[in-house]
């Protein structure tokens, strides 16, 4: 790099560091800052945020390899990532990316020559219901066929500017389909907290644990109990974080509720820092939806604007309280609360020992209440109307409802809200989910429902869900989804833990073997052996997860592997023996029946 | 001694040193009690090169080229048993360093830009076995039965190994057999 | 003893304090779980998941799991052995481990661990990743193909010797060890042959230059002996220092 650009950068960094603060916390801010302006994260920027920030270099280094979207060399003038979830290779994404490379010219994850373009593929970008999609320079583009990549081709061919691309390319759909309690009488949502001064904190809380309310994330703590540990916990500050990293392939409901109903997400967090005691709130949104960034800063500006943020809350004396917005730059890995707080505080996004709980000790090593979006508007909500109208609906150890991201061969993907009890078939019904072979209920990390199992409900007590419902129809090969999943576990994995962190890599060689029919009965059970491994020893969720799919498709949908296996062997060697001699054959030129090896 | 048939035994060594056979030397006067109860087919002790059926095959090395690989196929087709015996047929060993370069470049110091050659140029003659581009345990390639590691293993832990075994024992090496060294 | 503060460790009666985890009453009762990751030095990382236990079903580690009154912990089982054994086999495959080729060899904690839970061979298919080794510093060697990503150079750099001198980059299996210099290489860093950094590393990885066969291969640390008997490699270097 020239010496006069060296001196732009720094100008820039430092630019950066005086807008937006000095604060350790905010250096994966400022690398996605960075990362955006030069399309990676140039040397000397290091050196700038190590001796402002007083942030070793190696940690910064360390930060830019561990996120998806950091690059320490440059990408293309237009960085785009195909969407690479089973949904968008369902809707054709690989025909698209294969159009796309070969229009440009330009080869997998390599930067053209002339530094016009890199494409590469990205985990789920949570636009399931109108994908295929991919991002360009960080913004979701939906709803992608021939014509519309053809045209990218042109655009970027022709070095024009992305706020010049069609505006539809951006547009992004709500796609609400049902809407049950939550999602109903828009009109009758308030933004305020009225209600909440009048209850007073002790009072909400009181609604809120006669809501039974739980986590929507997945896990389902109970949310009254997580605020009340954590008002209760010993800090001089607290801390309210709402996880809009909705990482989980095939969800996008928080995208949704985000876009749809900000205000009441805010007020969720906004009340819960009322209960707890915090001045300060996050909303880590994950970069996926950058797309959204502008209108959610404007929506906080307003309530700033409105009284219903900042300083003196609604005129109440020392309810003080904001909210700051964080980027994820992605890694799925930081959808899990621990993890994401070591990313709040500029960290690679590794999840923390437990305990301590982020209850107790969280952001900064302060208490902290890590919730969904959807457990925060659900709270809203249950404050505004009470913890007996949310029980109104549900199952016994399941309150109120579930929003589901329906996508896949369904005639109509979006939305879909429903009470918790709801069969399975009830929701293929609406959403035209005819002739489905199997459905995976709670994403990658969740289980592959049968047919036979489609009568059971979503709840806690049955099928525990983050939301994410994709449908696969009768003609699809599921080889296809556990390959998908194995490679996004594998690229996914944080790498802290042992089992994880080569488990992943082992079972994705394994299903890749499988699925070139290369693979044995033996490799099968291995499959089946590292998976019960990464259940049981696996340091976080992600790793006692990651191999559900192999375990569900040997058990319920076995002739997905059994037929492709090597007919007639009991074992199979771990690589291509004939493969492995070609270079040898190369240098030496020889081509005679010895220089070449026979599968057994 | 019983009357029952002997133990038919073959060993080899693919991408080894031979250390591992003569470490099996090294089990000394007790080779008498072994020929007791085994009989030798292939193997570097009997000079038979055909190797034929038999319950026991003991692997020395890695296997490092496409001979090797006909070699250990051919010893898991006719050997009921088979036995990854020592450090490189375990894991690769010492061989497997190479793995830490590419082919070529292995090549190319050995027969081309290295220090003291005549006639450089890489050997293409169909009777040198190809080089595989890795070397790798045998167990990436065959299905093995038993493992017994070590550089080499002692002819203390061999002598275990076998009797445990020809006894139809679990395998039980006392701690300082065991290694990997 | 007081049962209140004890809980079971495969039948045995072990005490602890009030804030202990599970290893360290363990460890403070002469009980040994295998471990590569800990060092009672150290805070508790959890990360090798080789000290793995069943408690109510689970299994946790034992150095992150906080020791409670009335647990039954199981430790020694063959099927907890299996587990370990697979988790050092997956440790094994995933870098460059030729013990005969390895200065450490007898002496190393990732041999002894293995071979007190009667490991035999790798199992999996070997990555073979390629690796550097960085002989750039005066008085030590980072031969890479041997790190195992326990951290406990990175957190004794960072808490012990306050120099922040090792980090962690890259995820998943491209996770490595870095070093903090202008360069990266460890002869540009703040290293130094005194610091507590340099007497942790429980496989061959960081290695003090000559002198690494000052002890003959058969009378090394564990030789002999199990570790269950001899202890960590760090806590050896310890007494050898102190």
């Amino acid at each position: 790099m020239p010496l006069s650009s060296h001196d732009t950068v720094k100008r820039m960094v430092t630019g950066l560091l005086t807008a937006r603060g000095h604060e350790p916390d905010l250096l994966l801010q400022h690398l996605i800052a960075i990362q955006l302006a030069y399309s990676y994260v140039p040397e000397i920027a290091v050196e700038v945020l190590s001796s402002v920030l007083g942030v070793t270099r190696s940690r910064i280094r360390a930060c830019v390899d561990f996120y998806a979207f950091l690059h320490a060399r440059p990408r293309g003038d237009y960085d785009v990532l195909f969407s690479d979830n089973i949904t968008d290779r369902m809707a054709g994404s690989e025909a698209l990316r294969q159009q796309l490379t070969k229009r440009l010219g330009v080869r997998l994850d390599q930067t053209r020559g002339d530094g016009r373009v890199t494409v590469s593929l990205t985990s789920c970008t949570g636009m399931c219901d109108q994908g295929p999609a991919m991002l360009v320079n960080g913004l979701a583009v939906t709803a992608l066929t021939p014509k519309r990549i053809e045209r990218i081709g042109e655009l970027v061919e022709a070095g024009v500017p992305l706020e010049h691309w069609p505006a539809k390319f951006f547009v992004v759909e709500d796609h609400i389909h049902r809407a049950g309690d939550l999602l109903s009488n828009a009109e009758k949502m308030s933004a305020g907290l009225q209600r909440f001064l009048d209850l007073g904190p002790q009072a909400a809380l009181g609604e809120l644990e006669a809501s039974v309310l739980r986590g929507r994330g997945g896990a389902g703590f109970t949310t009254a109990l997580k605020w009340r540990i954590c008002r209760d916990s010993p800090g001089d500050e607290r801390f309210v974080v709402c996880n809009a990293d909705e990482g989980e392939p095939g969800t996008f409901k928080d995208r949704v509720l985000l876009a749809r109903y900000p205000d009441l997400v805010f007020k969720g967090m906004t009340l819960c820092a009322g209960i707890i005691g915090a001045r300060k709130g996050y909303l880590y949104l994950r970069g996926e939806y950058r797309h959204m960034l502008p209108r959610l800063e404007w929506v906080l500006s307003r309530r700033r604007e409105q009284g219903l943020l900042g300083w003196d809350i609604c005129g109440q004396p020392g309810f003080d309280f904001d909210i700051e917005i964080h980027l994820g730059a992605g890694a799925y890995v930081c959808g899990e609360e621990s993890a994401l707080i070591e990313s709040l505080e500029g960290k690679r996004g590794v999840v923390r020992k437990r305990p301590p709980y982020p209850v107790v000790s969280g952001f900064q090593g302060r208490p902290t209440v890590v919730n969904n979006v959807e457990t925060f508007l659900a709270a809203a909500r249950i404050v505004e109307w009470g913890g007996h109208w949310f029980r109104g609906e549900g199952t016994q150890q399941s309150a109120g409802s579930k929003i589901l991201s329906v996508s896949g061969d369904v005639a109509r993907p979006g939305i879909y809200e429903y009470p918790f009890g709801t069969p399975v078939s009830r929701v293929l019904e609406d959403c035209g989910g005819t002739g489905a072979q199997a459905v995976q209920v709670s994403g990658a990390a969740g289980v592959t429902l049968a047919p036979s199992e489609f009568s059971r409900t979503l709840s806690f007590e049955d099928l525990p869900t983050s939301g994410s419902f994709m449908v696969l129809g009768p003609d699809r090969d599921l080889m296809d989804m556990t390959r998908n999943f194995a490679r996004f576990f594998a690229h996914e994995s944080c790498g802290f833990c042992t089992p994880c962190r080569v488990g992943n890599r082992l079972l994705e060689a394994l299903v890749e073997k499988v699925a070139a029919g290369k693979a044995s009965a033996y490799d099968l059970e291995e499959m089946r052996q590292i998976g019960n491994l990464m259940r049981q020893a696996s340091y976080c969720g992600l790793g006692t997860t990651a191999a559900n799919h192999v375990r569900d498709i040997l058990d319920k949908f076995p002739d997905t592997f059994q037929r492709r296996l090597r007919p007639g062997s009991d074992f199979t060697p771990a690589f291509d023996l004939d493969a492995a001699l070609a270079a040898a054959r190369a240098i030496t030129g020889r081509n005679d029946a010895g220089a070449h090896l026979e599968e057994a | 001694m019983s009357d029952s048939p002997k133990i038919r035994v073959a060993t080899t060594s693919l991408a080894g040193c031979f250390g591992c056979h003569m470490s099996f030397l090294d089990i000394d006067e007790r080779i008498l009690d072994l020929v007791d109860l085994v009989e030798f087919d292939r193997s570097p002790i009997t000079d038979i090169k055909q190797l034929g059926p038999c319950d026991l095959g003991l692997v020395e090395g890695g296997v490092a080229n496409a001979e090797n690989v006909e070699v250990l196929r051919e010893f898991r087709r006719q050997c009921k048993v088979l036995v990854a015996l020592g450090a490189c047929a375990v894991n690769g060993g010492i061989p497997a360093m190479r793995n830490a370069f590419p082919l070529a470049d292995c090549l190319t110091e050995s027969y081309v830009g290295g220090i003291g050659i005549h006639n450089p140029g890489v050997p293409n003659d169909p009777e040198i076995p190809l080089l595989l581009n890795k070397v790798h345990p045998i167990h990436e390639v065959v299905k093995v039965d038993y493992f017994l590691p070590g550089c080499p293993p002692s002819g203390d832990a061999i002598w275990t190994f076998l009797t445990e075994l020809l006894a139809g024992q679990a395998i039980s090496l006392p701690y300082t057999q065991l290694h990997y060294d | 003893m007081n049962l209140a503060n004890s809980f079971r460790l495969d039948g045995r009666e072990i005490p602890f304090q009030p804030g202990q985890t599970l290893m360290d009453a363990a460890l403070a009762a002469g009980a040994y779980i295998p471990h590569l990751c800990h060092n009672p030095e150290l805070a508790p990382h959890g990360s090798c998941r080789v000290c793995v236990v069943r408690v109510g079903g689970r299994l946790v580690s034992a150095c992150t799991a906080p020791a409670a009154a009335g647990l039954e912990v199981a430790s020694d089982t063959p099927d907890i052995q299996a587990s370990r054994r697979a988790i050092l086999q997956m440790l094994f495959v995933e870098g460059n481990h030729i013990c005969p080729a390895c200065e450490k060899t007898g002496a190393c904690q990732l041999q002894a661990v293995a071979y007190y839970v009667g490991m035999l061979e790798p199992h999996f298919t070997h990555f073979f990743p390629r690796r550097d080794v960085d002989a750039s510093h005066p008085d030590y060697v980072i031969d890479f193909n041997r790190c195992i990503l326990c951290e406990l150079c990175v957190r004794a750099s960072r808490d012990l010797d306050g120099k922040h001198v090792f980090a962690i980059s890259g995820r998943g299996i491209d996770s490595r060890l870095v070093i903090e210099s202008p360069t990266g290489k460890l002869g540009d860093s703040a290293f130094a042959a005194t610091d507590r950094a340099a007497h942790v590393c429980p496989v061959g990885a960081i290695l003090p230059k000559r002198g690494a066969y000052s002890v003959p291969i058969g009378q090394r640390l564990y030789d002999r002996e199990p570790i269950s008997q001899v202890g960590d490699v760090a806590a050896n270097e310890g007494r050898a220092r102190s």
